[in-house]
């Protein structure tokens, strides 16, 4: 310890320092950047203009953007989902853990085996896409975003890896005590849980809040669009980005860049003012998972 | 459940021993039936959404008519496997596959190994806590967004990166349409999405390195560029192995959404890989069959990767997956 407490100073740790500020500019760069074009003047973003900063300084475009009906409608679509689609991923993760949690449960191989063997094989895009249009019939629903990719087996991993570990003695003093399974789980089991639950969640929410492929391919009502799709769209150059401005900022090139910036600031903020004070979670369970794997 | 049936067969409890495993499990179910009940929905879940599918590979032996049954009408065998294997656009997404993979892999798997060790010899730990915390973000930025923003910094009329090439040689490029930057704006952007979250598992094995092993290589003189070799890195070889060859087995997986998003008809000639090529053929030209016959080719070759590299994984480094 006392050799660490000296803290000299070589050639090395200059070194290394300067590189860590490198990966941290090149990593936010590309935030700054977009920010900075969202909040520019037209005229400078098309002149090739920004760099660092903001030139010609104005909230216009976020004006422009808001005012956009279909913007909000998809906002409020990806917020509906991201909500809803955790809570049952959760659910179905912790009725799934639980049991599987159990050393002695008969059966607990072969359920086991079903569920890792999906990790290794599917039946891939075409036949899931059948599956849902044909089959379920839930094209143009919100469960086709929701329900298919509801479980996410490393999740249930994870989950029923915690649940191992907690002390079984609480339990058997429960079920002493006359409480049933069902008891035992949401009285005794949830609330100890809370970092895994909290983990899992958080791994499904940012997977929900991002998920634009599954609503791509099983959505045409441009009402049901989250805005991920939204920003797809307009990144694609499906929907013109003239379209939403409205005609009312002249120019083109340089509008669009500037819309297409400060859109996918605003979709990408939650994530972004939430994620430092959540992290550690993303990281515990990432933990948990690799003593697994 | 053999050994508890012979040991009950050895006391002439006959009752139980006699059971099968069915009756077994029956007598389980019953006795603990709200146990057994949670699994019912999560269950149906996996066999409707993982079982079904499974099952529905089998539209790429059969003739899908639109508006006809879901399965298709007629057993062809092996004609869509046929087709798709004469098709010279299925030999280049493969070829493209392999090359982006492999590419892939070799370029950055070491980045965030270094990128670790770096971390790990940082002397102010709130700074390393900072860089650690920020070099996450990307990872959890949606594809759809990371691709907007390369297309942004590349654009060829006002993208900083053509900016800078412009005031340098006078000429632009227009990355983001040229098969041949492809790859790179591919794996760099990559590299960009992964560096700080797949450092993190290098960084757990550094932490469980004992202490006293550097202790010891101080008292016997090691300088810290020795440490770093003869402690620092055998510490983490084994985890370095391992995420190797879990790499090889996924080598085919490529990112589906990102290629899907960033390439365009322009730059098919690199960029096409079996993921976006069976896209096209079944969702766009409606093609089902013919899709589901290069997709189940694809899982084949997944699974046959992924169980050699277990193999090798368990020969060589004595941890494995199963």
């Amino acid at each position: 310890m006392k050799s660490r407490l000296k803290k000299r100073i070589t050639v090395f740790d200059i070194f290394n320092n300067l590189i860590m500020i490198f990966v941290l500019l090149v990593t936010l760069y590309p935030f700054l950047y977009l920010t900075s074009l969202s909040m520019s003047s037209e005229r400078y973003v098309y002149a090739g203009e920004i760099t660092f900063y903001p030139k010609g300084f104005t909230l216009g475009t976020y004006k422009v953007l808001l005012r956009d009906a279909s913007f909000w409608i998809s906002y409020r679509n990806t917020i509906l989902y991201t909500a809803l689609g955790t809570l049952i991923s959760l659910t179905l993760t912790v009725l799934l853990a639980y049991p599987l949690s159990k050393k002695n449960l008969k059966g607990r191989g072969f359920f086991l085996g079903i569920i890792l063997f999906t990790m290794f094989f599917n039946g891939g895009l075409i036949p899931t896409y059948l599956l849902v249009t044909r089959m379920l019939h839930m094209r143009n629903t919100i469960w086709a975003v929701i329900i298919p990719g509801a479980i996410s087996t490393f999740n249930v991993l994870i989950t029923r890896t915690y649940f191992e570990g907690l002390p079984v003695e609480l339990e058997e003093a429960a079920a002493i005590d006359g409480m049933s399974t069902y008891g035992i789980l949401l009285k005794i089991v949830l609330p100890l849980s809370k970092p895994i639950l909290a983990t899992i969640g958080l791994f499904y929410a940012v997977g929900m809040w991002n998920n634009w492929f599954g609503p791509f391919i099983y959505l045409d009502t441009k009402s049901l669009f989250p805005v991920s799709l939204y920003l797809r769209n307009i990144i694609a150059g499906a929907q013109n980005a003239r379209e939403i401005a409205g005609g009312e900022v002249e120019g083109f090139g340089d509008i669009e860049a500037t819309i297409k910036s400060a859109s996918m600031i605003v979709s990408a903020l939650p994530i972004i003012m939430v994620y430092p004070f959540v992290q550690k979670y993303f990281v515990k369970g990432i933990m948990i998972g690799s003593l697994k794997g | 459940m053999s050994p508890e049936t012979k040991a009950v067969n050895a006391t002439g409890a006959v009752t139980r021993a006699k059971l099968g495993w069915p009756q077994q499990f029956w007598h389980a179910v019953k006795k603990d039936w709200r146990l057994y009940s949670l699994l019912v929905l999560p269950l149906l879940h996996y066999i409707i959404f993982n079982y079904i599918p499974m099952y529905g590979v089998i539209i790429a032996f059969r003739r899908y008519q639109p508006g006809g049954p879901v399965y298709g009408s007629q057993w062809v065998g092996f004609r869509y496997f046929q087709m798709f294997l004469r098709d010279a656009g299925f030999w280049r997404a493969f070829r493209n596959n392999l090359i982006i993979s492999i590419e892939y892999l070799v370029i950055s798997f070491p980045f965030p190994i270094v990128f670790a060790l770096l971390l790990n010899e940082l002397k102010n730990l709130r700074f390393k806590r900072f860089v650690q915390t920020v070099s996450y973000l990307p990872h959890f930025i949606s594809t759809v967004i990371v691709v907007g923003m390369i297309k942004e910094i590349l654009s060829p009329s006002i993208g900083i990166v053509n900016m800078v090439l412009k005031n340098l040689t006078g000429n632009t490029i227009n990355f983001v349409s040229e098969p041949k930057w492809f790859r790179t704006i591919y794996i760099a952007s990559g590299i960009w999405q992964q560096l700080g979250w797949n450092s993190i598992i290098y960084l757990a094995a550094l932490s469980n390195i004992n202490p006293e092993l550097y202790e010891a290589a101080r008292i016997d003189g090691a300088s810290r560029y020795q440490q770093i070799k003869y402690v620092t890195i055998p510490g983490i070889l084994p985890t370095v192995m391992v995420l190797l060859i879990l790499n090889i087995g996924n080598l085919m997986s490529v990112g589906f959404e990102k290629i899907l998003l960033l390439y365009s008809p322009l730059t098919y000639e690199t960029a096409d890989v079996i993921s976006t090529f069976l896209y096209r053929l079944g969702l766009i030209n409606n093609n089902y069959s013919l899709g589901a016959a290069v997709g189940l080719c694809n899982s084949i070759i997944g699974v046959i990767l992924l169980t050699t590299a277990n193999f090798l994984s368990r020969k060589l480094t004595e941890s494995s997956l199963w």
